[in-house]
């Protein structure tokens, strides 16, 4: 049985100018120590999914329909109260921007400590305070005692995405997932910060999702691929399928529009235009007036086709 | 440095220093930039390229006159801008635009897309009403900006198009340099796409001199005639593109290509960790500063420190062993 199963999840935000399906009826799945990516560009609903799957959707928005089973249970049914004791043990969330994802006021070794004490409160401090000192050693954060008593504001970026990744990892959670975990980083730390993530999900032998931008980055961790436009997938499956044989015009163009090191060619492949307004979205295909494939057969938004494993929505994909 | 093209700007030792606060009753120096020296070329663009904290953006700044340099010169115009306050500077700003990173705080949000673009051509133009506006719209074809958008408010673009705007409002005055600090970094993946084409499209059509400021050396490459790979505030490799993609020789430039992230190879392995990260620019070391950073160290390296060392062909580099490794 896969870890965690999404069901036709729809995440609505009902606003005044009307309602945003944010996410639109997705449905994946992860199998226990499985990496999957979520790519997309900003608006695309990637970052909502995420915090659905932990209940962090806040009014006006809700989560209308579909289901989340996560180790057997429903977590779209369970109560505040519930979701408080999974997040943070069971499921654990490293969130985009390292510096207001951690309290300013709180030194570093406090914020991890409370994060066992919570959820284990019969574990003695001296043994949360040596565990902490331990998973700071693992996310290699030089110094680690030294840094339990540092605000973050005394840490780099870098060191402060170790200490949220340590963080997330104390509680050994059976799911993780990264929103965006090194949009604000160097790219030489994001090198760092990817292999470490690797690494320690096989150690712990974790599940984790990583949200991102940037195929690229997809493509060096990810087992599986889901890409997401408008609030909806448009292509799923595994890393190898995707990445050398992208099929939706959407996927081939995020693919085709990365730079190059290694390409002579001075102009880049972009994708025209920009996603449409979720409150606006055009009849049909929501992608068909930026692809170059589009017809009258795109006015009718394309049924899901499953080729050799892999879930695709376009009409030109036969 | 190349003698066959015309030198726009000249950049000589700059050095900034900042006086900062380590403990409550401690101040020390920090060095921000140690002895910067390049030249701009008429219609070239150069890439400085490093990551947080190398001084990048506090070239940057110096150049724009946001920071006065604490030694060295900066040749602009047969003048010597390094030391002007802004007051002095006057009518230069003219002449030395600047596009941000962050075009959601680059942007007044309280003034429409017109006023925004009208405000440089009021203060620095004796154009009419009639001039103004039709400044305007050649220029919003040129970013591809609707004419009809004028009239909105930023908060109603996305940040490609707000960027656009921010590129319109640098390019309005038909400055002499246009300095661009990370103006694609906080754009997702596909709208860094178009904007470097735009700029790359702009660059042909104006014969646009610029400096192209990143941490991202994959992107470089398709902007840059010349790159200058800093770190720690001083400038270890300096190519043109061409040789620098070609032969890259300072190992942190190795590093930097290594760390992109491509489709076709494979997350690097564990040495990737032992990388490590930039120090702090106060009490830097004796010797080269990325020794402790550094896989071929060697303990002449923690001793002396490197000075740059012409390759031929404009190539330099600040490693005294290149070519060992």
């Amino acid at each position: 049985m896969a870890l965690l199963e999404v069901n036709n999840l729809n995440t609505h935000f009902f606003t005044r100018n009307g309602v945003i399906k944010a996410v639109d009826g997705i449905s994946f799945s992860l199998e226990e120590g499985e990496i999957l990516g979520i790519v997309g560009e900003s608006g695309a609903g990637k970052s909502i999914t995420g915090f659905s799957m932990l209940g962090l959707i806040d009014k006006p928005g809700k989560i209308v329909e579909g289901e989340i089973i996560f180790n057997g249970e429903d977590l779209v049914k369970k109560s505040e109260e519930e979701l408080q004791k999974i997040r943070g043990n069971e499921i654990a969330m490293i969130f985009q921007d390292p510096q207001t994802s951690l309290n300013p006021v709180i030194n570093i070794g406090h914020q991890l400590m409370e994060t066992i004490l919570y959820h284990n409160p019969s574990v003695s401090k001296k043994d949360a305070y040596n565990a902490c000192i331990d998973i700071l050693k693992l996310v290699g954060l030089p110094a680690a005692d030294k840094r339990m008593k540092s605000y973050p504001h005394q840490l780099s970026g870098g060191m402060k995405q170790r200490v949220v990744i340590a963080m997330a990892l104390l509680n050994n959670p059976k799911l993780l997932i990264a929103d965006e975990p090194t949009t604000a980083l160097d790219v030489t730390i994001q090198a760092q910060i990817l292999y470490l993530m690797k690494k320690l999900s096989s150690n712990f032998n974790s599940s984790l999702i990583l949200i991102t931008h940037d195929i690229a980055v997809v493509s060096q961790l990810c087992d599986k691929i889901a890409v997401m436009y408008a609030g909806r997938i448009v292509e799923y499956g595994k890393k190898e399928d995707i990445i050398f044989n992208p099929q939706h015009p959407y996927t081939k163009g995020l693919i085709e529009c990365l730079p190059k090191l290694d390409d002579d060619k001075e102009r880049l492949y972009q994708i025209p235009g920009i996603m449409p307004s979720l409150l606006s979205l055009p009849k049909g295909c929501y992608f068909k007036d930026r692809c170059e494939y589009a017809d009258g057969e795109c006015d009718v938004y394309p049924p899901e086709q499953e080729i050799n494993g892999r879930r695709i929505f376009c009409h030109k994909v036969k | 440095m190349s003698q066959s093209e015309v030198k726009l700007l000249e950049v000589k030792d700059v050095e900034k220093i900042f006086n900062v606060k380590v403990g409550t009753f401690e101040k020390k120096d920090l060095h921000a930039l140690n002895k910067v020296s390049f030249d701009i070329f008429k219609g070239k663009t150069l890439s400085l390229v490093g990551e947080s904290g190398c001084g990048k953006t506090t070239v940057g700044k110096v150049i724009l006159g946001l920071y006065q340099a604490s030694n060295g010169s900066v040749d602009f115009q047969n003048r010597d801008i390094a030391q002007l306050s802004p007051a002095q500077r006057g009518s230069l700003q003219k002449d030395i635009q600047m596009i941000f990173q962050d075009p959601y705080s680059s942007l007044n949000p309280r003034k429409k897309i017109k006023t925004i673009l009208e405000q440089p051509l009021k203060i620095h133009t004796k154009m009419n009403k009639k001039e103004r506006l039709e400044t305007i719209l050649e220029l919003c074809d040129d970013v591809g900006i609707d004419h009809s958008y004028l009239g909105r408010y930023p908060h109603q673009f996305s940040g490609g198009q707000r960027q656009r705007i921010a590129i319109a409002r640098a390019m309005i005055l038909k400055p002499e340099i246009i300095l661009a600090d990370e103006p694609i970094s906080a754009l997702d993946v596909s709208i860094q796409a178009q904007i470097l084409n735009l700029m790359m499209d702009l660059k042909e059509k104006y014969k646009m001199t610029m400096l192209f400021i990143t941490h991202d050396i994959s992107v470089v490459k398709h902007l840059s005639d010349y790159v200058a790979v800093m770190y720690l505030g001083e400038i270890v490799e300096y190519a043109s593109k061409k040789e620098l993609f070609k032969s890259p020789q300072h190992p942190y430039t190795k590093m930097l290509f290594s760390t992109v992230p491509d489709i076709h190879t494979p997350l690097a392995t564990e040495s990737v960790l032992k990388t490590g990260e930039i120090q702090s620019p106060i009490d830097l070391p004796i010797g080269c500063f990325f020794a402790n950073r550094c896989p071929y160290k060697e303990d002449v390296c923690e001793k002396e420190h490197p000075l740059l060392i012409d390759l031929g062909a404009n190539h330099l580099a600040r490693c005294p062993r290149i070519g060992e490794f």
